[in-house]
């Protein structure tokens, strides 16, 4: 299949929205962590009431996790058809 | 007045079986609609009692707790029924509605023998549910029913244990502290998805029809976290339970590539968030659980109602077969995104305004550690369910794919429930105020939509960023059913080939003793055996005299 011409597609996914999206996900990304000198934090434990607290603990939590089921498929993926037929 | 409130399914369940046409779409929307008018009417109190082997059954109870989860599994049905107008097979409509009559029956129950029987008759009419797709449904449908039928015989222990230590038969707050509690705690657990046999659900409700996982994901998770959280709330072992299952969720819909798999094994993350919060058993963590559930019963079948739009226009469930549906599908692409935006707990969505009453919670009570992963498991959560899903899709590589929107009906059940999903989530008063437990929480402060927006989009980056480890492959992860899947299989020709030599040598040692017995008897009854031996008259007639002789002689003396 030929590929189209970069225009012909939906314009969702034409590289210069992809990249004005990137641009307002960012600027998005950057005011919600300015908004933390704004808002008043309420702190029971400590570490949640640092700067940025949900930013950076979301964004490693999910590296962990992503790199956490990774370790684990690398010991636990089989093929889709794995179950299929007598199993031999 | 009461005991209409789950006969209404059940009977419109049987109905359906002969109805056709209009007729029968009149049913699938009309019993749920009757449903709810029922749940919301009728007053409150214990029910009317009825003597059953010397004990007093009262088998429907109507409470605020019960009317909560009554209203959210009503509307379930009514949704699910509006979606599935278009299902040919009746056998699983028929199924789907008595399944939904007895999850209300469940709800209702006041005492536990009605609780047991309304628990088996879920038990098998999801099965049918499931056993309706044909297929590979049949061997998923088997092992499902087994799972929940080991489930069954749990519960009926437990409870026959716990009649005849207490002498009660009433259903209310229990604590696992006899072997007989454990054991229906245990009964309760299986349904909810709880290790080890989690697996059920992402092994059997995929394997469903597009309508028929809609019932499935409503009712038996959301019914064992209810009766979880009226028998066993406080009960600090389901903090560790619950938690074990949000990870185990996250970690396994990472690395799936089935979509409706994906959303299986999200269900048993959103169910391990309110076993944590039944765990912690403060007003506000039960309240949460409770919301939570609601609001998990509607956006979970909005997000299993459009992917089965997605398998019921294309026929697949592999993310790796699908993609860039939302140039033909918008109308599904933006129920799936609000439902995903719903479950991964967005400002101004019913996820928001629940999940954060258990998170809150934990931190009030002093869980620091509780606190901690229960706030990794919300970013989690938006990974794998909030824009895996949806990405895979809906977006990502162009499949090629162009499906139309599903007819109407189907829009219609979803276009219902992501507007209840936003009414929940932008006037959370109305839906407190349903809640038995009075609370007063304020979800929309600055501090809540600041720090959720914050864990929720940098999710989001991390997602993009890694994108290249989330590739999909055509693979599956193996679970512990690999134990019975597999290893029981492998077991059971294993022992067949070991035994062969066994059961050979004892055939061998069977065939040679027979033979030395035949031999035997051949030497004593054959043809030149001394029984078959021609014997000459002379020394019969001999013998015979030497008898009378003998005779003669004992005669006279």
């Amino acid at each position: 299949m030929a590929s189209p011409p970069p225009d012909s597609d939906h314009w969702l996914v034409r590289p210069a929205t992809i990249r004005r999206l990137w641009i307002g996900f960012i600027a998005i990304l950057a005011l919600t962590v300015l908004a933390d000198f704004l808002v008043e934090r309420h702190t029971i434990f400590g570490l949640e009431g640092t700067f940025g607290f949900d930013a950076w603990f979301g964004f490693i939590a999910c590296v962990v996790l992503v790199a956490l089921s990774k370790a684990l498929g690398a010991f636990l993926k089989r093929s889709d058809r794995y179950y299929d037929g007598n199993g031999s | 007045m009461a005991g209409l409130i789950p006969f209404t399914l059940i009977s419109a369940g049987a109905l359906l079986s002969f109805l056709r046409g209009t007729e029968r779409s009149a049913v699938m929307v009309g019993a749920p609609i009757l449903t709810l008018i029922l749940v919301t009417l009728v007053p409150e109190g214990p029910g009317p009692t009825v003597a059953w082997l010397g004990y007093e059954l009262t088998p429907f109870r109507l409470d605020q707790l019960a009317r909560f989860f009554a209203i959210a599994f009503s509307i379930a049905a009514l949704a699910g029924g509006i979606f599935a107008l278009r299902q040919e097979r009746s056998a699983e409509l028929a199924a789907a509605f008595v399944y939904g009559g007895a999850t209300l029956g469940v709800v209702m129950a006041g005492d536990l023998v009605t609780l047991f029987v309304f628990w088996e008759v879920m038990a098998i009419a999801s099965a049918i549910v499931i056993w309706s797709a044909g297929g590979s449904a049949l061997a998923a449908g088997q092992r499902y029913i087994l799972v929940h039928l080991l489930g069954g015989v749990l519960l009926m222990a437990g409870i026959a244990g716990h009649i005849a230590e207490t002498g009660s038969l009433e259903f209310g707050p229990m604590v696992a502290d006899s072997p007989a509690r454990v054991l229906i705690l245990l009964a309760f657990l299986i349904n909810a998805g709880a290790p080890p046999l989690s697996a059920w659900m992402p092994d059997a409700y995929p394997e469903s029809s597009w309508s028929g996982m809609v019932f499935l994901s409503a009712f038996t998770t959301k019914v064992a976290l209810y009766v979880l959280l009226r028998g066993f709330a406080g009960e600090e072992i389901l903090i560790w339970v619950g938690l074990y299952m949000t990870f185990y969720g996250i970690v396994y819909a990472l690395l799936e590539n089935d979509m409706r798999r994906i959303l299986a094994y999200s269900s048993v993350n959103q169910v391990g968030i309110m076993v944590v919060g039944v765990g912690i058993g403060t007003g506000a963590t039960l309240a949460g659980a409770a919301a939570l559930a609601f609001a998990h019963v509607i956006f979970k079948v909005l997000l299993v109602m459009s992917a089965g739009a997605v398998l019921y226009a294309t026929g697949k469930r592999r993310c790796t077969d699908l993609g860039g549906l939302f140039r033909t599908m918008p109308f599904t692409t933006v129920a799936a995104i609000v439902g995903a935006l719903a479950i991964s707990a967005f400002p101004l969505t019913s996820g928001f305004v629940s999940k954060s009453l258990i998170t809150d919670g934990s931190a009030a009570v002093g869980l620091k550690w509780v606190f901690y992963l229960l706030t990794a498991a919300s970013a989690g959560v938006f990974l794998h369910a909030g824009i895996k899903f949806p990405w895979f899709v809906f977006f990502a590589k162009d499949s090629g794919l162009r499906p139309p929107d599903p007819p109407t009906s189907m829009r219609v059940g979803m276009g219902l429930c992501a507007a209840l999903c936003l009414l929940i989530g932008i006037f959370p008063g109305a839906f407190y105020a349903l809640l038995p437990w009075q609370i007063d929480f304020h979800p929309y402060t600055a501090d809540h939509v600041v720090s959720q927006l914050q864990l929720l989009l940098f999710s989001g980056l991390a997602f993009f960023l890694l994108l290249g480890w989330m590739k999909r492959t055509n693979t599956i992860t193996l679970d512990l059913d690999w134990l019975w899947r597999r290893a029981g299989s492998v077991l059971a020709r294993e022992f067949d080939l070991r035994g062969m030599s066994v059961r050979l040598a004892l055939a061998r040692r069977a065939s040679k003793a027979g033979a030395l017995i035949l031999r035997a008897v051949y030497r004593s009854y054959g043809p030149n055996g001394i029984l078959a031996r021609p014997w000459p008259t002379g020394g019969m007639a001999f013998w015979t005299t030497v008898l009378l002789a003998a005779y003669l002689i004992l005669y006279y003396f």
